[in-house]
């Protein structure tokens, strides 16, 4: 088990590979410990949310997660 | 304003679709189950043809995509009285002239529906959880969201999202 990172947008390119998975547990600075360079740097970009298991945090600094959680990084989005 | 009829609840479809689709073969049903709705409103948006531009990809997310479409689905629902709407949007790779979102509201009377389809388009355009891309002559570009989709957005002032 692992904190699987899925990147949308893009942040697929940056990562090059839509998923990753690090050991958990995980916070923000975990987070951006594991993401070194220009993927952290995005990250922290205000306009990059997060999701923990498919709910948008309302502050992604708050970040809290374990094992099987699923963590997405969600660029500005183009809209439909 | 005038309230839904509490004859029955009003229809929601919502879909993502992964391949091709014919947007008349899905208003046509849609519309023949709902025979007490006096007007139908449809808006079919197509991958648009020109300037160098092969491909366009859509990526999502699924636990938020379809949930925000959804959400979006009923909130056009509670602001308009509709006997029923459709929401389908493509997502994967389409070519110049595809469908990309076909969005259809049945109500009794014509301005509902035509405003609802209005209402719900503008909402998809600009926060939708879609991330764009296009192919041209150089290769892939990722598409920033547009500013004129967010004035379309600011039409509708009582927004909640």
């Amino acid at each position: 088990m692992a904190v699987k990172l899925v990147f949308l947008g893009k942040l697929a390119d940056l990562a090059n590979a839509p998923e990753r998975e690090v050991a958990g547990p995980l916070d923000w600075a975990g987070l951006l410990a594991a993401l070194p360079g220009p993927l952290g740097e995005a990250a922290r970009g205000e306009r990059v949310k997060l999701a923990l298991n498919g709910r948008v945090l309302p502050d992604k600094t708050s970040l809290s997660a374990t094992d099987g959680d699923e963590i997405a990084l969600l660029p500005p989005v183009s809209g439909g | 304003m005038i309230m839904p009829s509490a004859e029955a609840d009003p229809v929601r479809i919502v879909r993502l679709v992964e391949h091709g689709f014919d947007p008349t073969a899905e208003v046509m049903p849609f519309a023949e189950s709902l025979p007490q709705a006096g007007g139908i409103a449809s808006f079919v948006g197509k991958v648009r043809p020109g300037g160098d531009v092969e491909a366009l990809e859509l990526s999502h997310y699924a636990p938020l995509t379809l949930a925000g479409m959804e959400s979006l689905a009923d909130d056009t629902l509670a602001r308009f009285p509709l006997d029923g709407i459709l929401v389908l949007h493509r997502v994967g790779i389409m070519r110049p002239t595809e469908p990309i979102v076909l969005v259809a509201a049945a109500a009794r009377h014509r301005r509902a529906a035509i405003e609802a389809v209005d209402f719900a388009m503008d909402h998809l355009k600009s926060d939708a959880w879609f991330w764009k891309r296009e192919k041209r002559a150089d290769g892939w570009h990722w598409i920033e969201p547009r500013e004129q989709d967010h004035a379309d957005l600011a039409r509708w002032s009582t927004s909640t999202k």
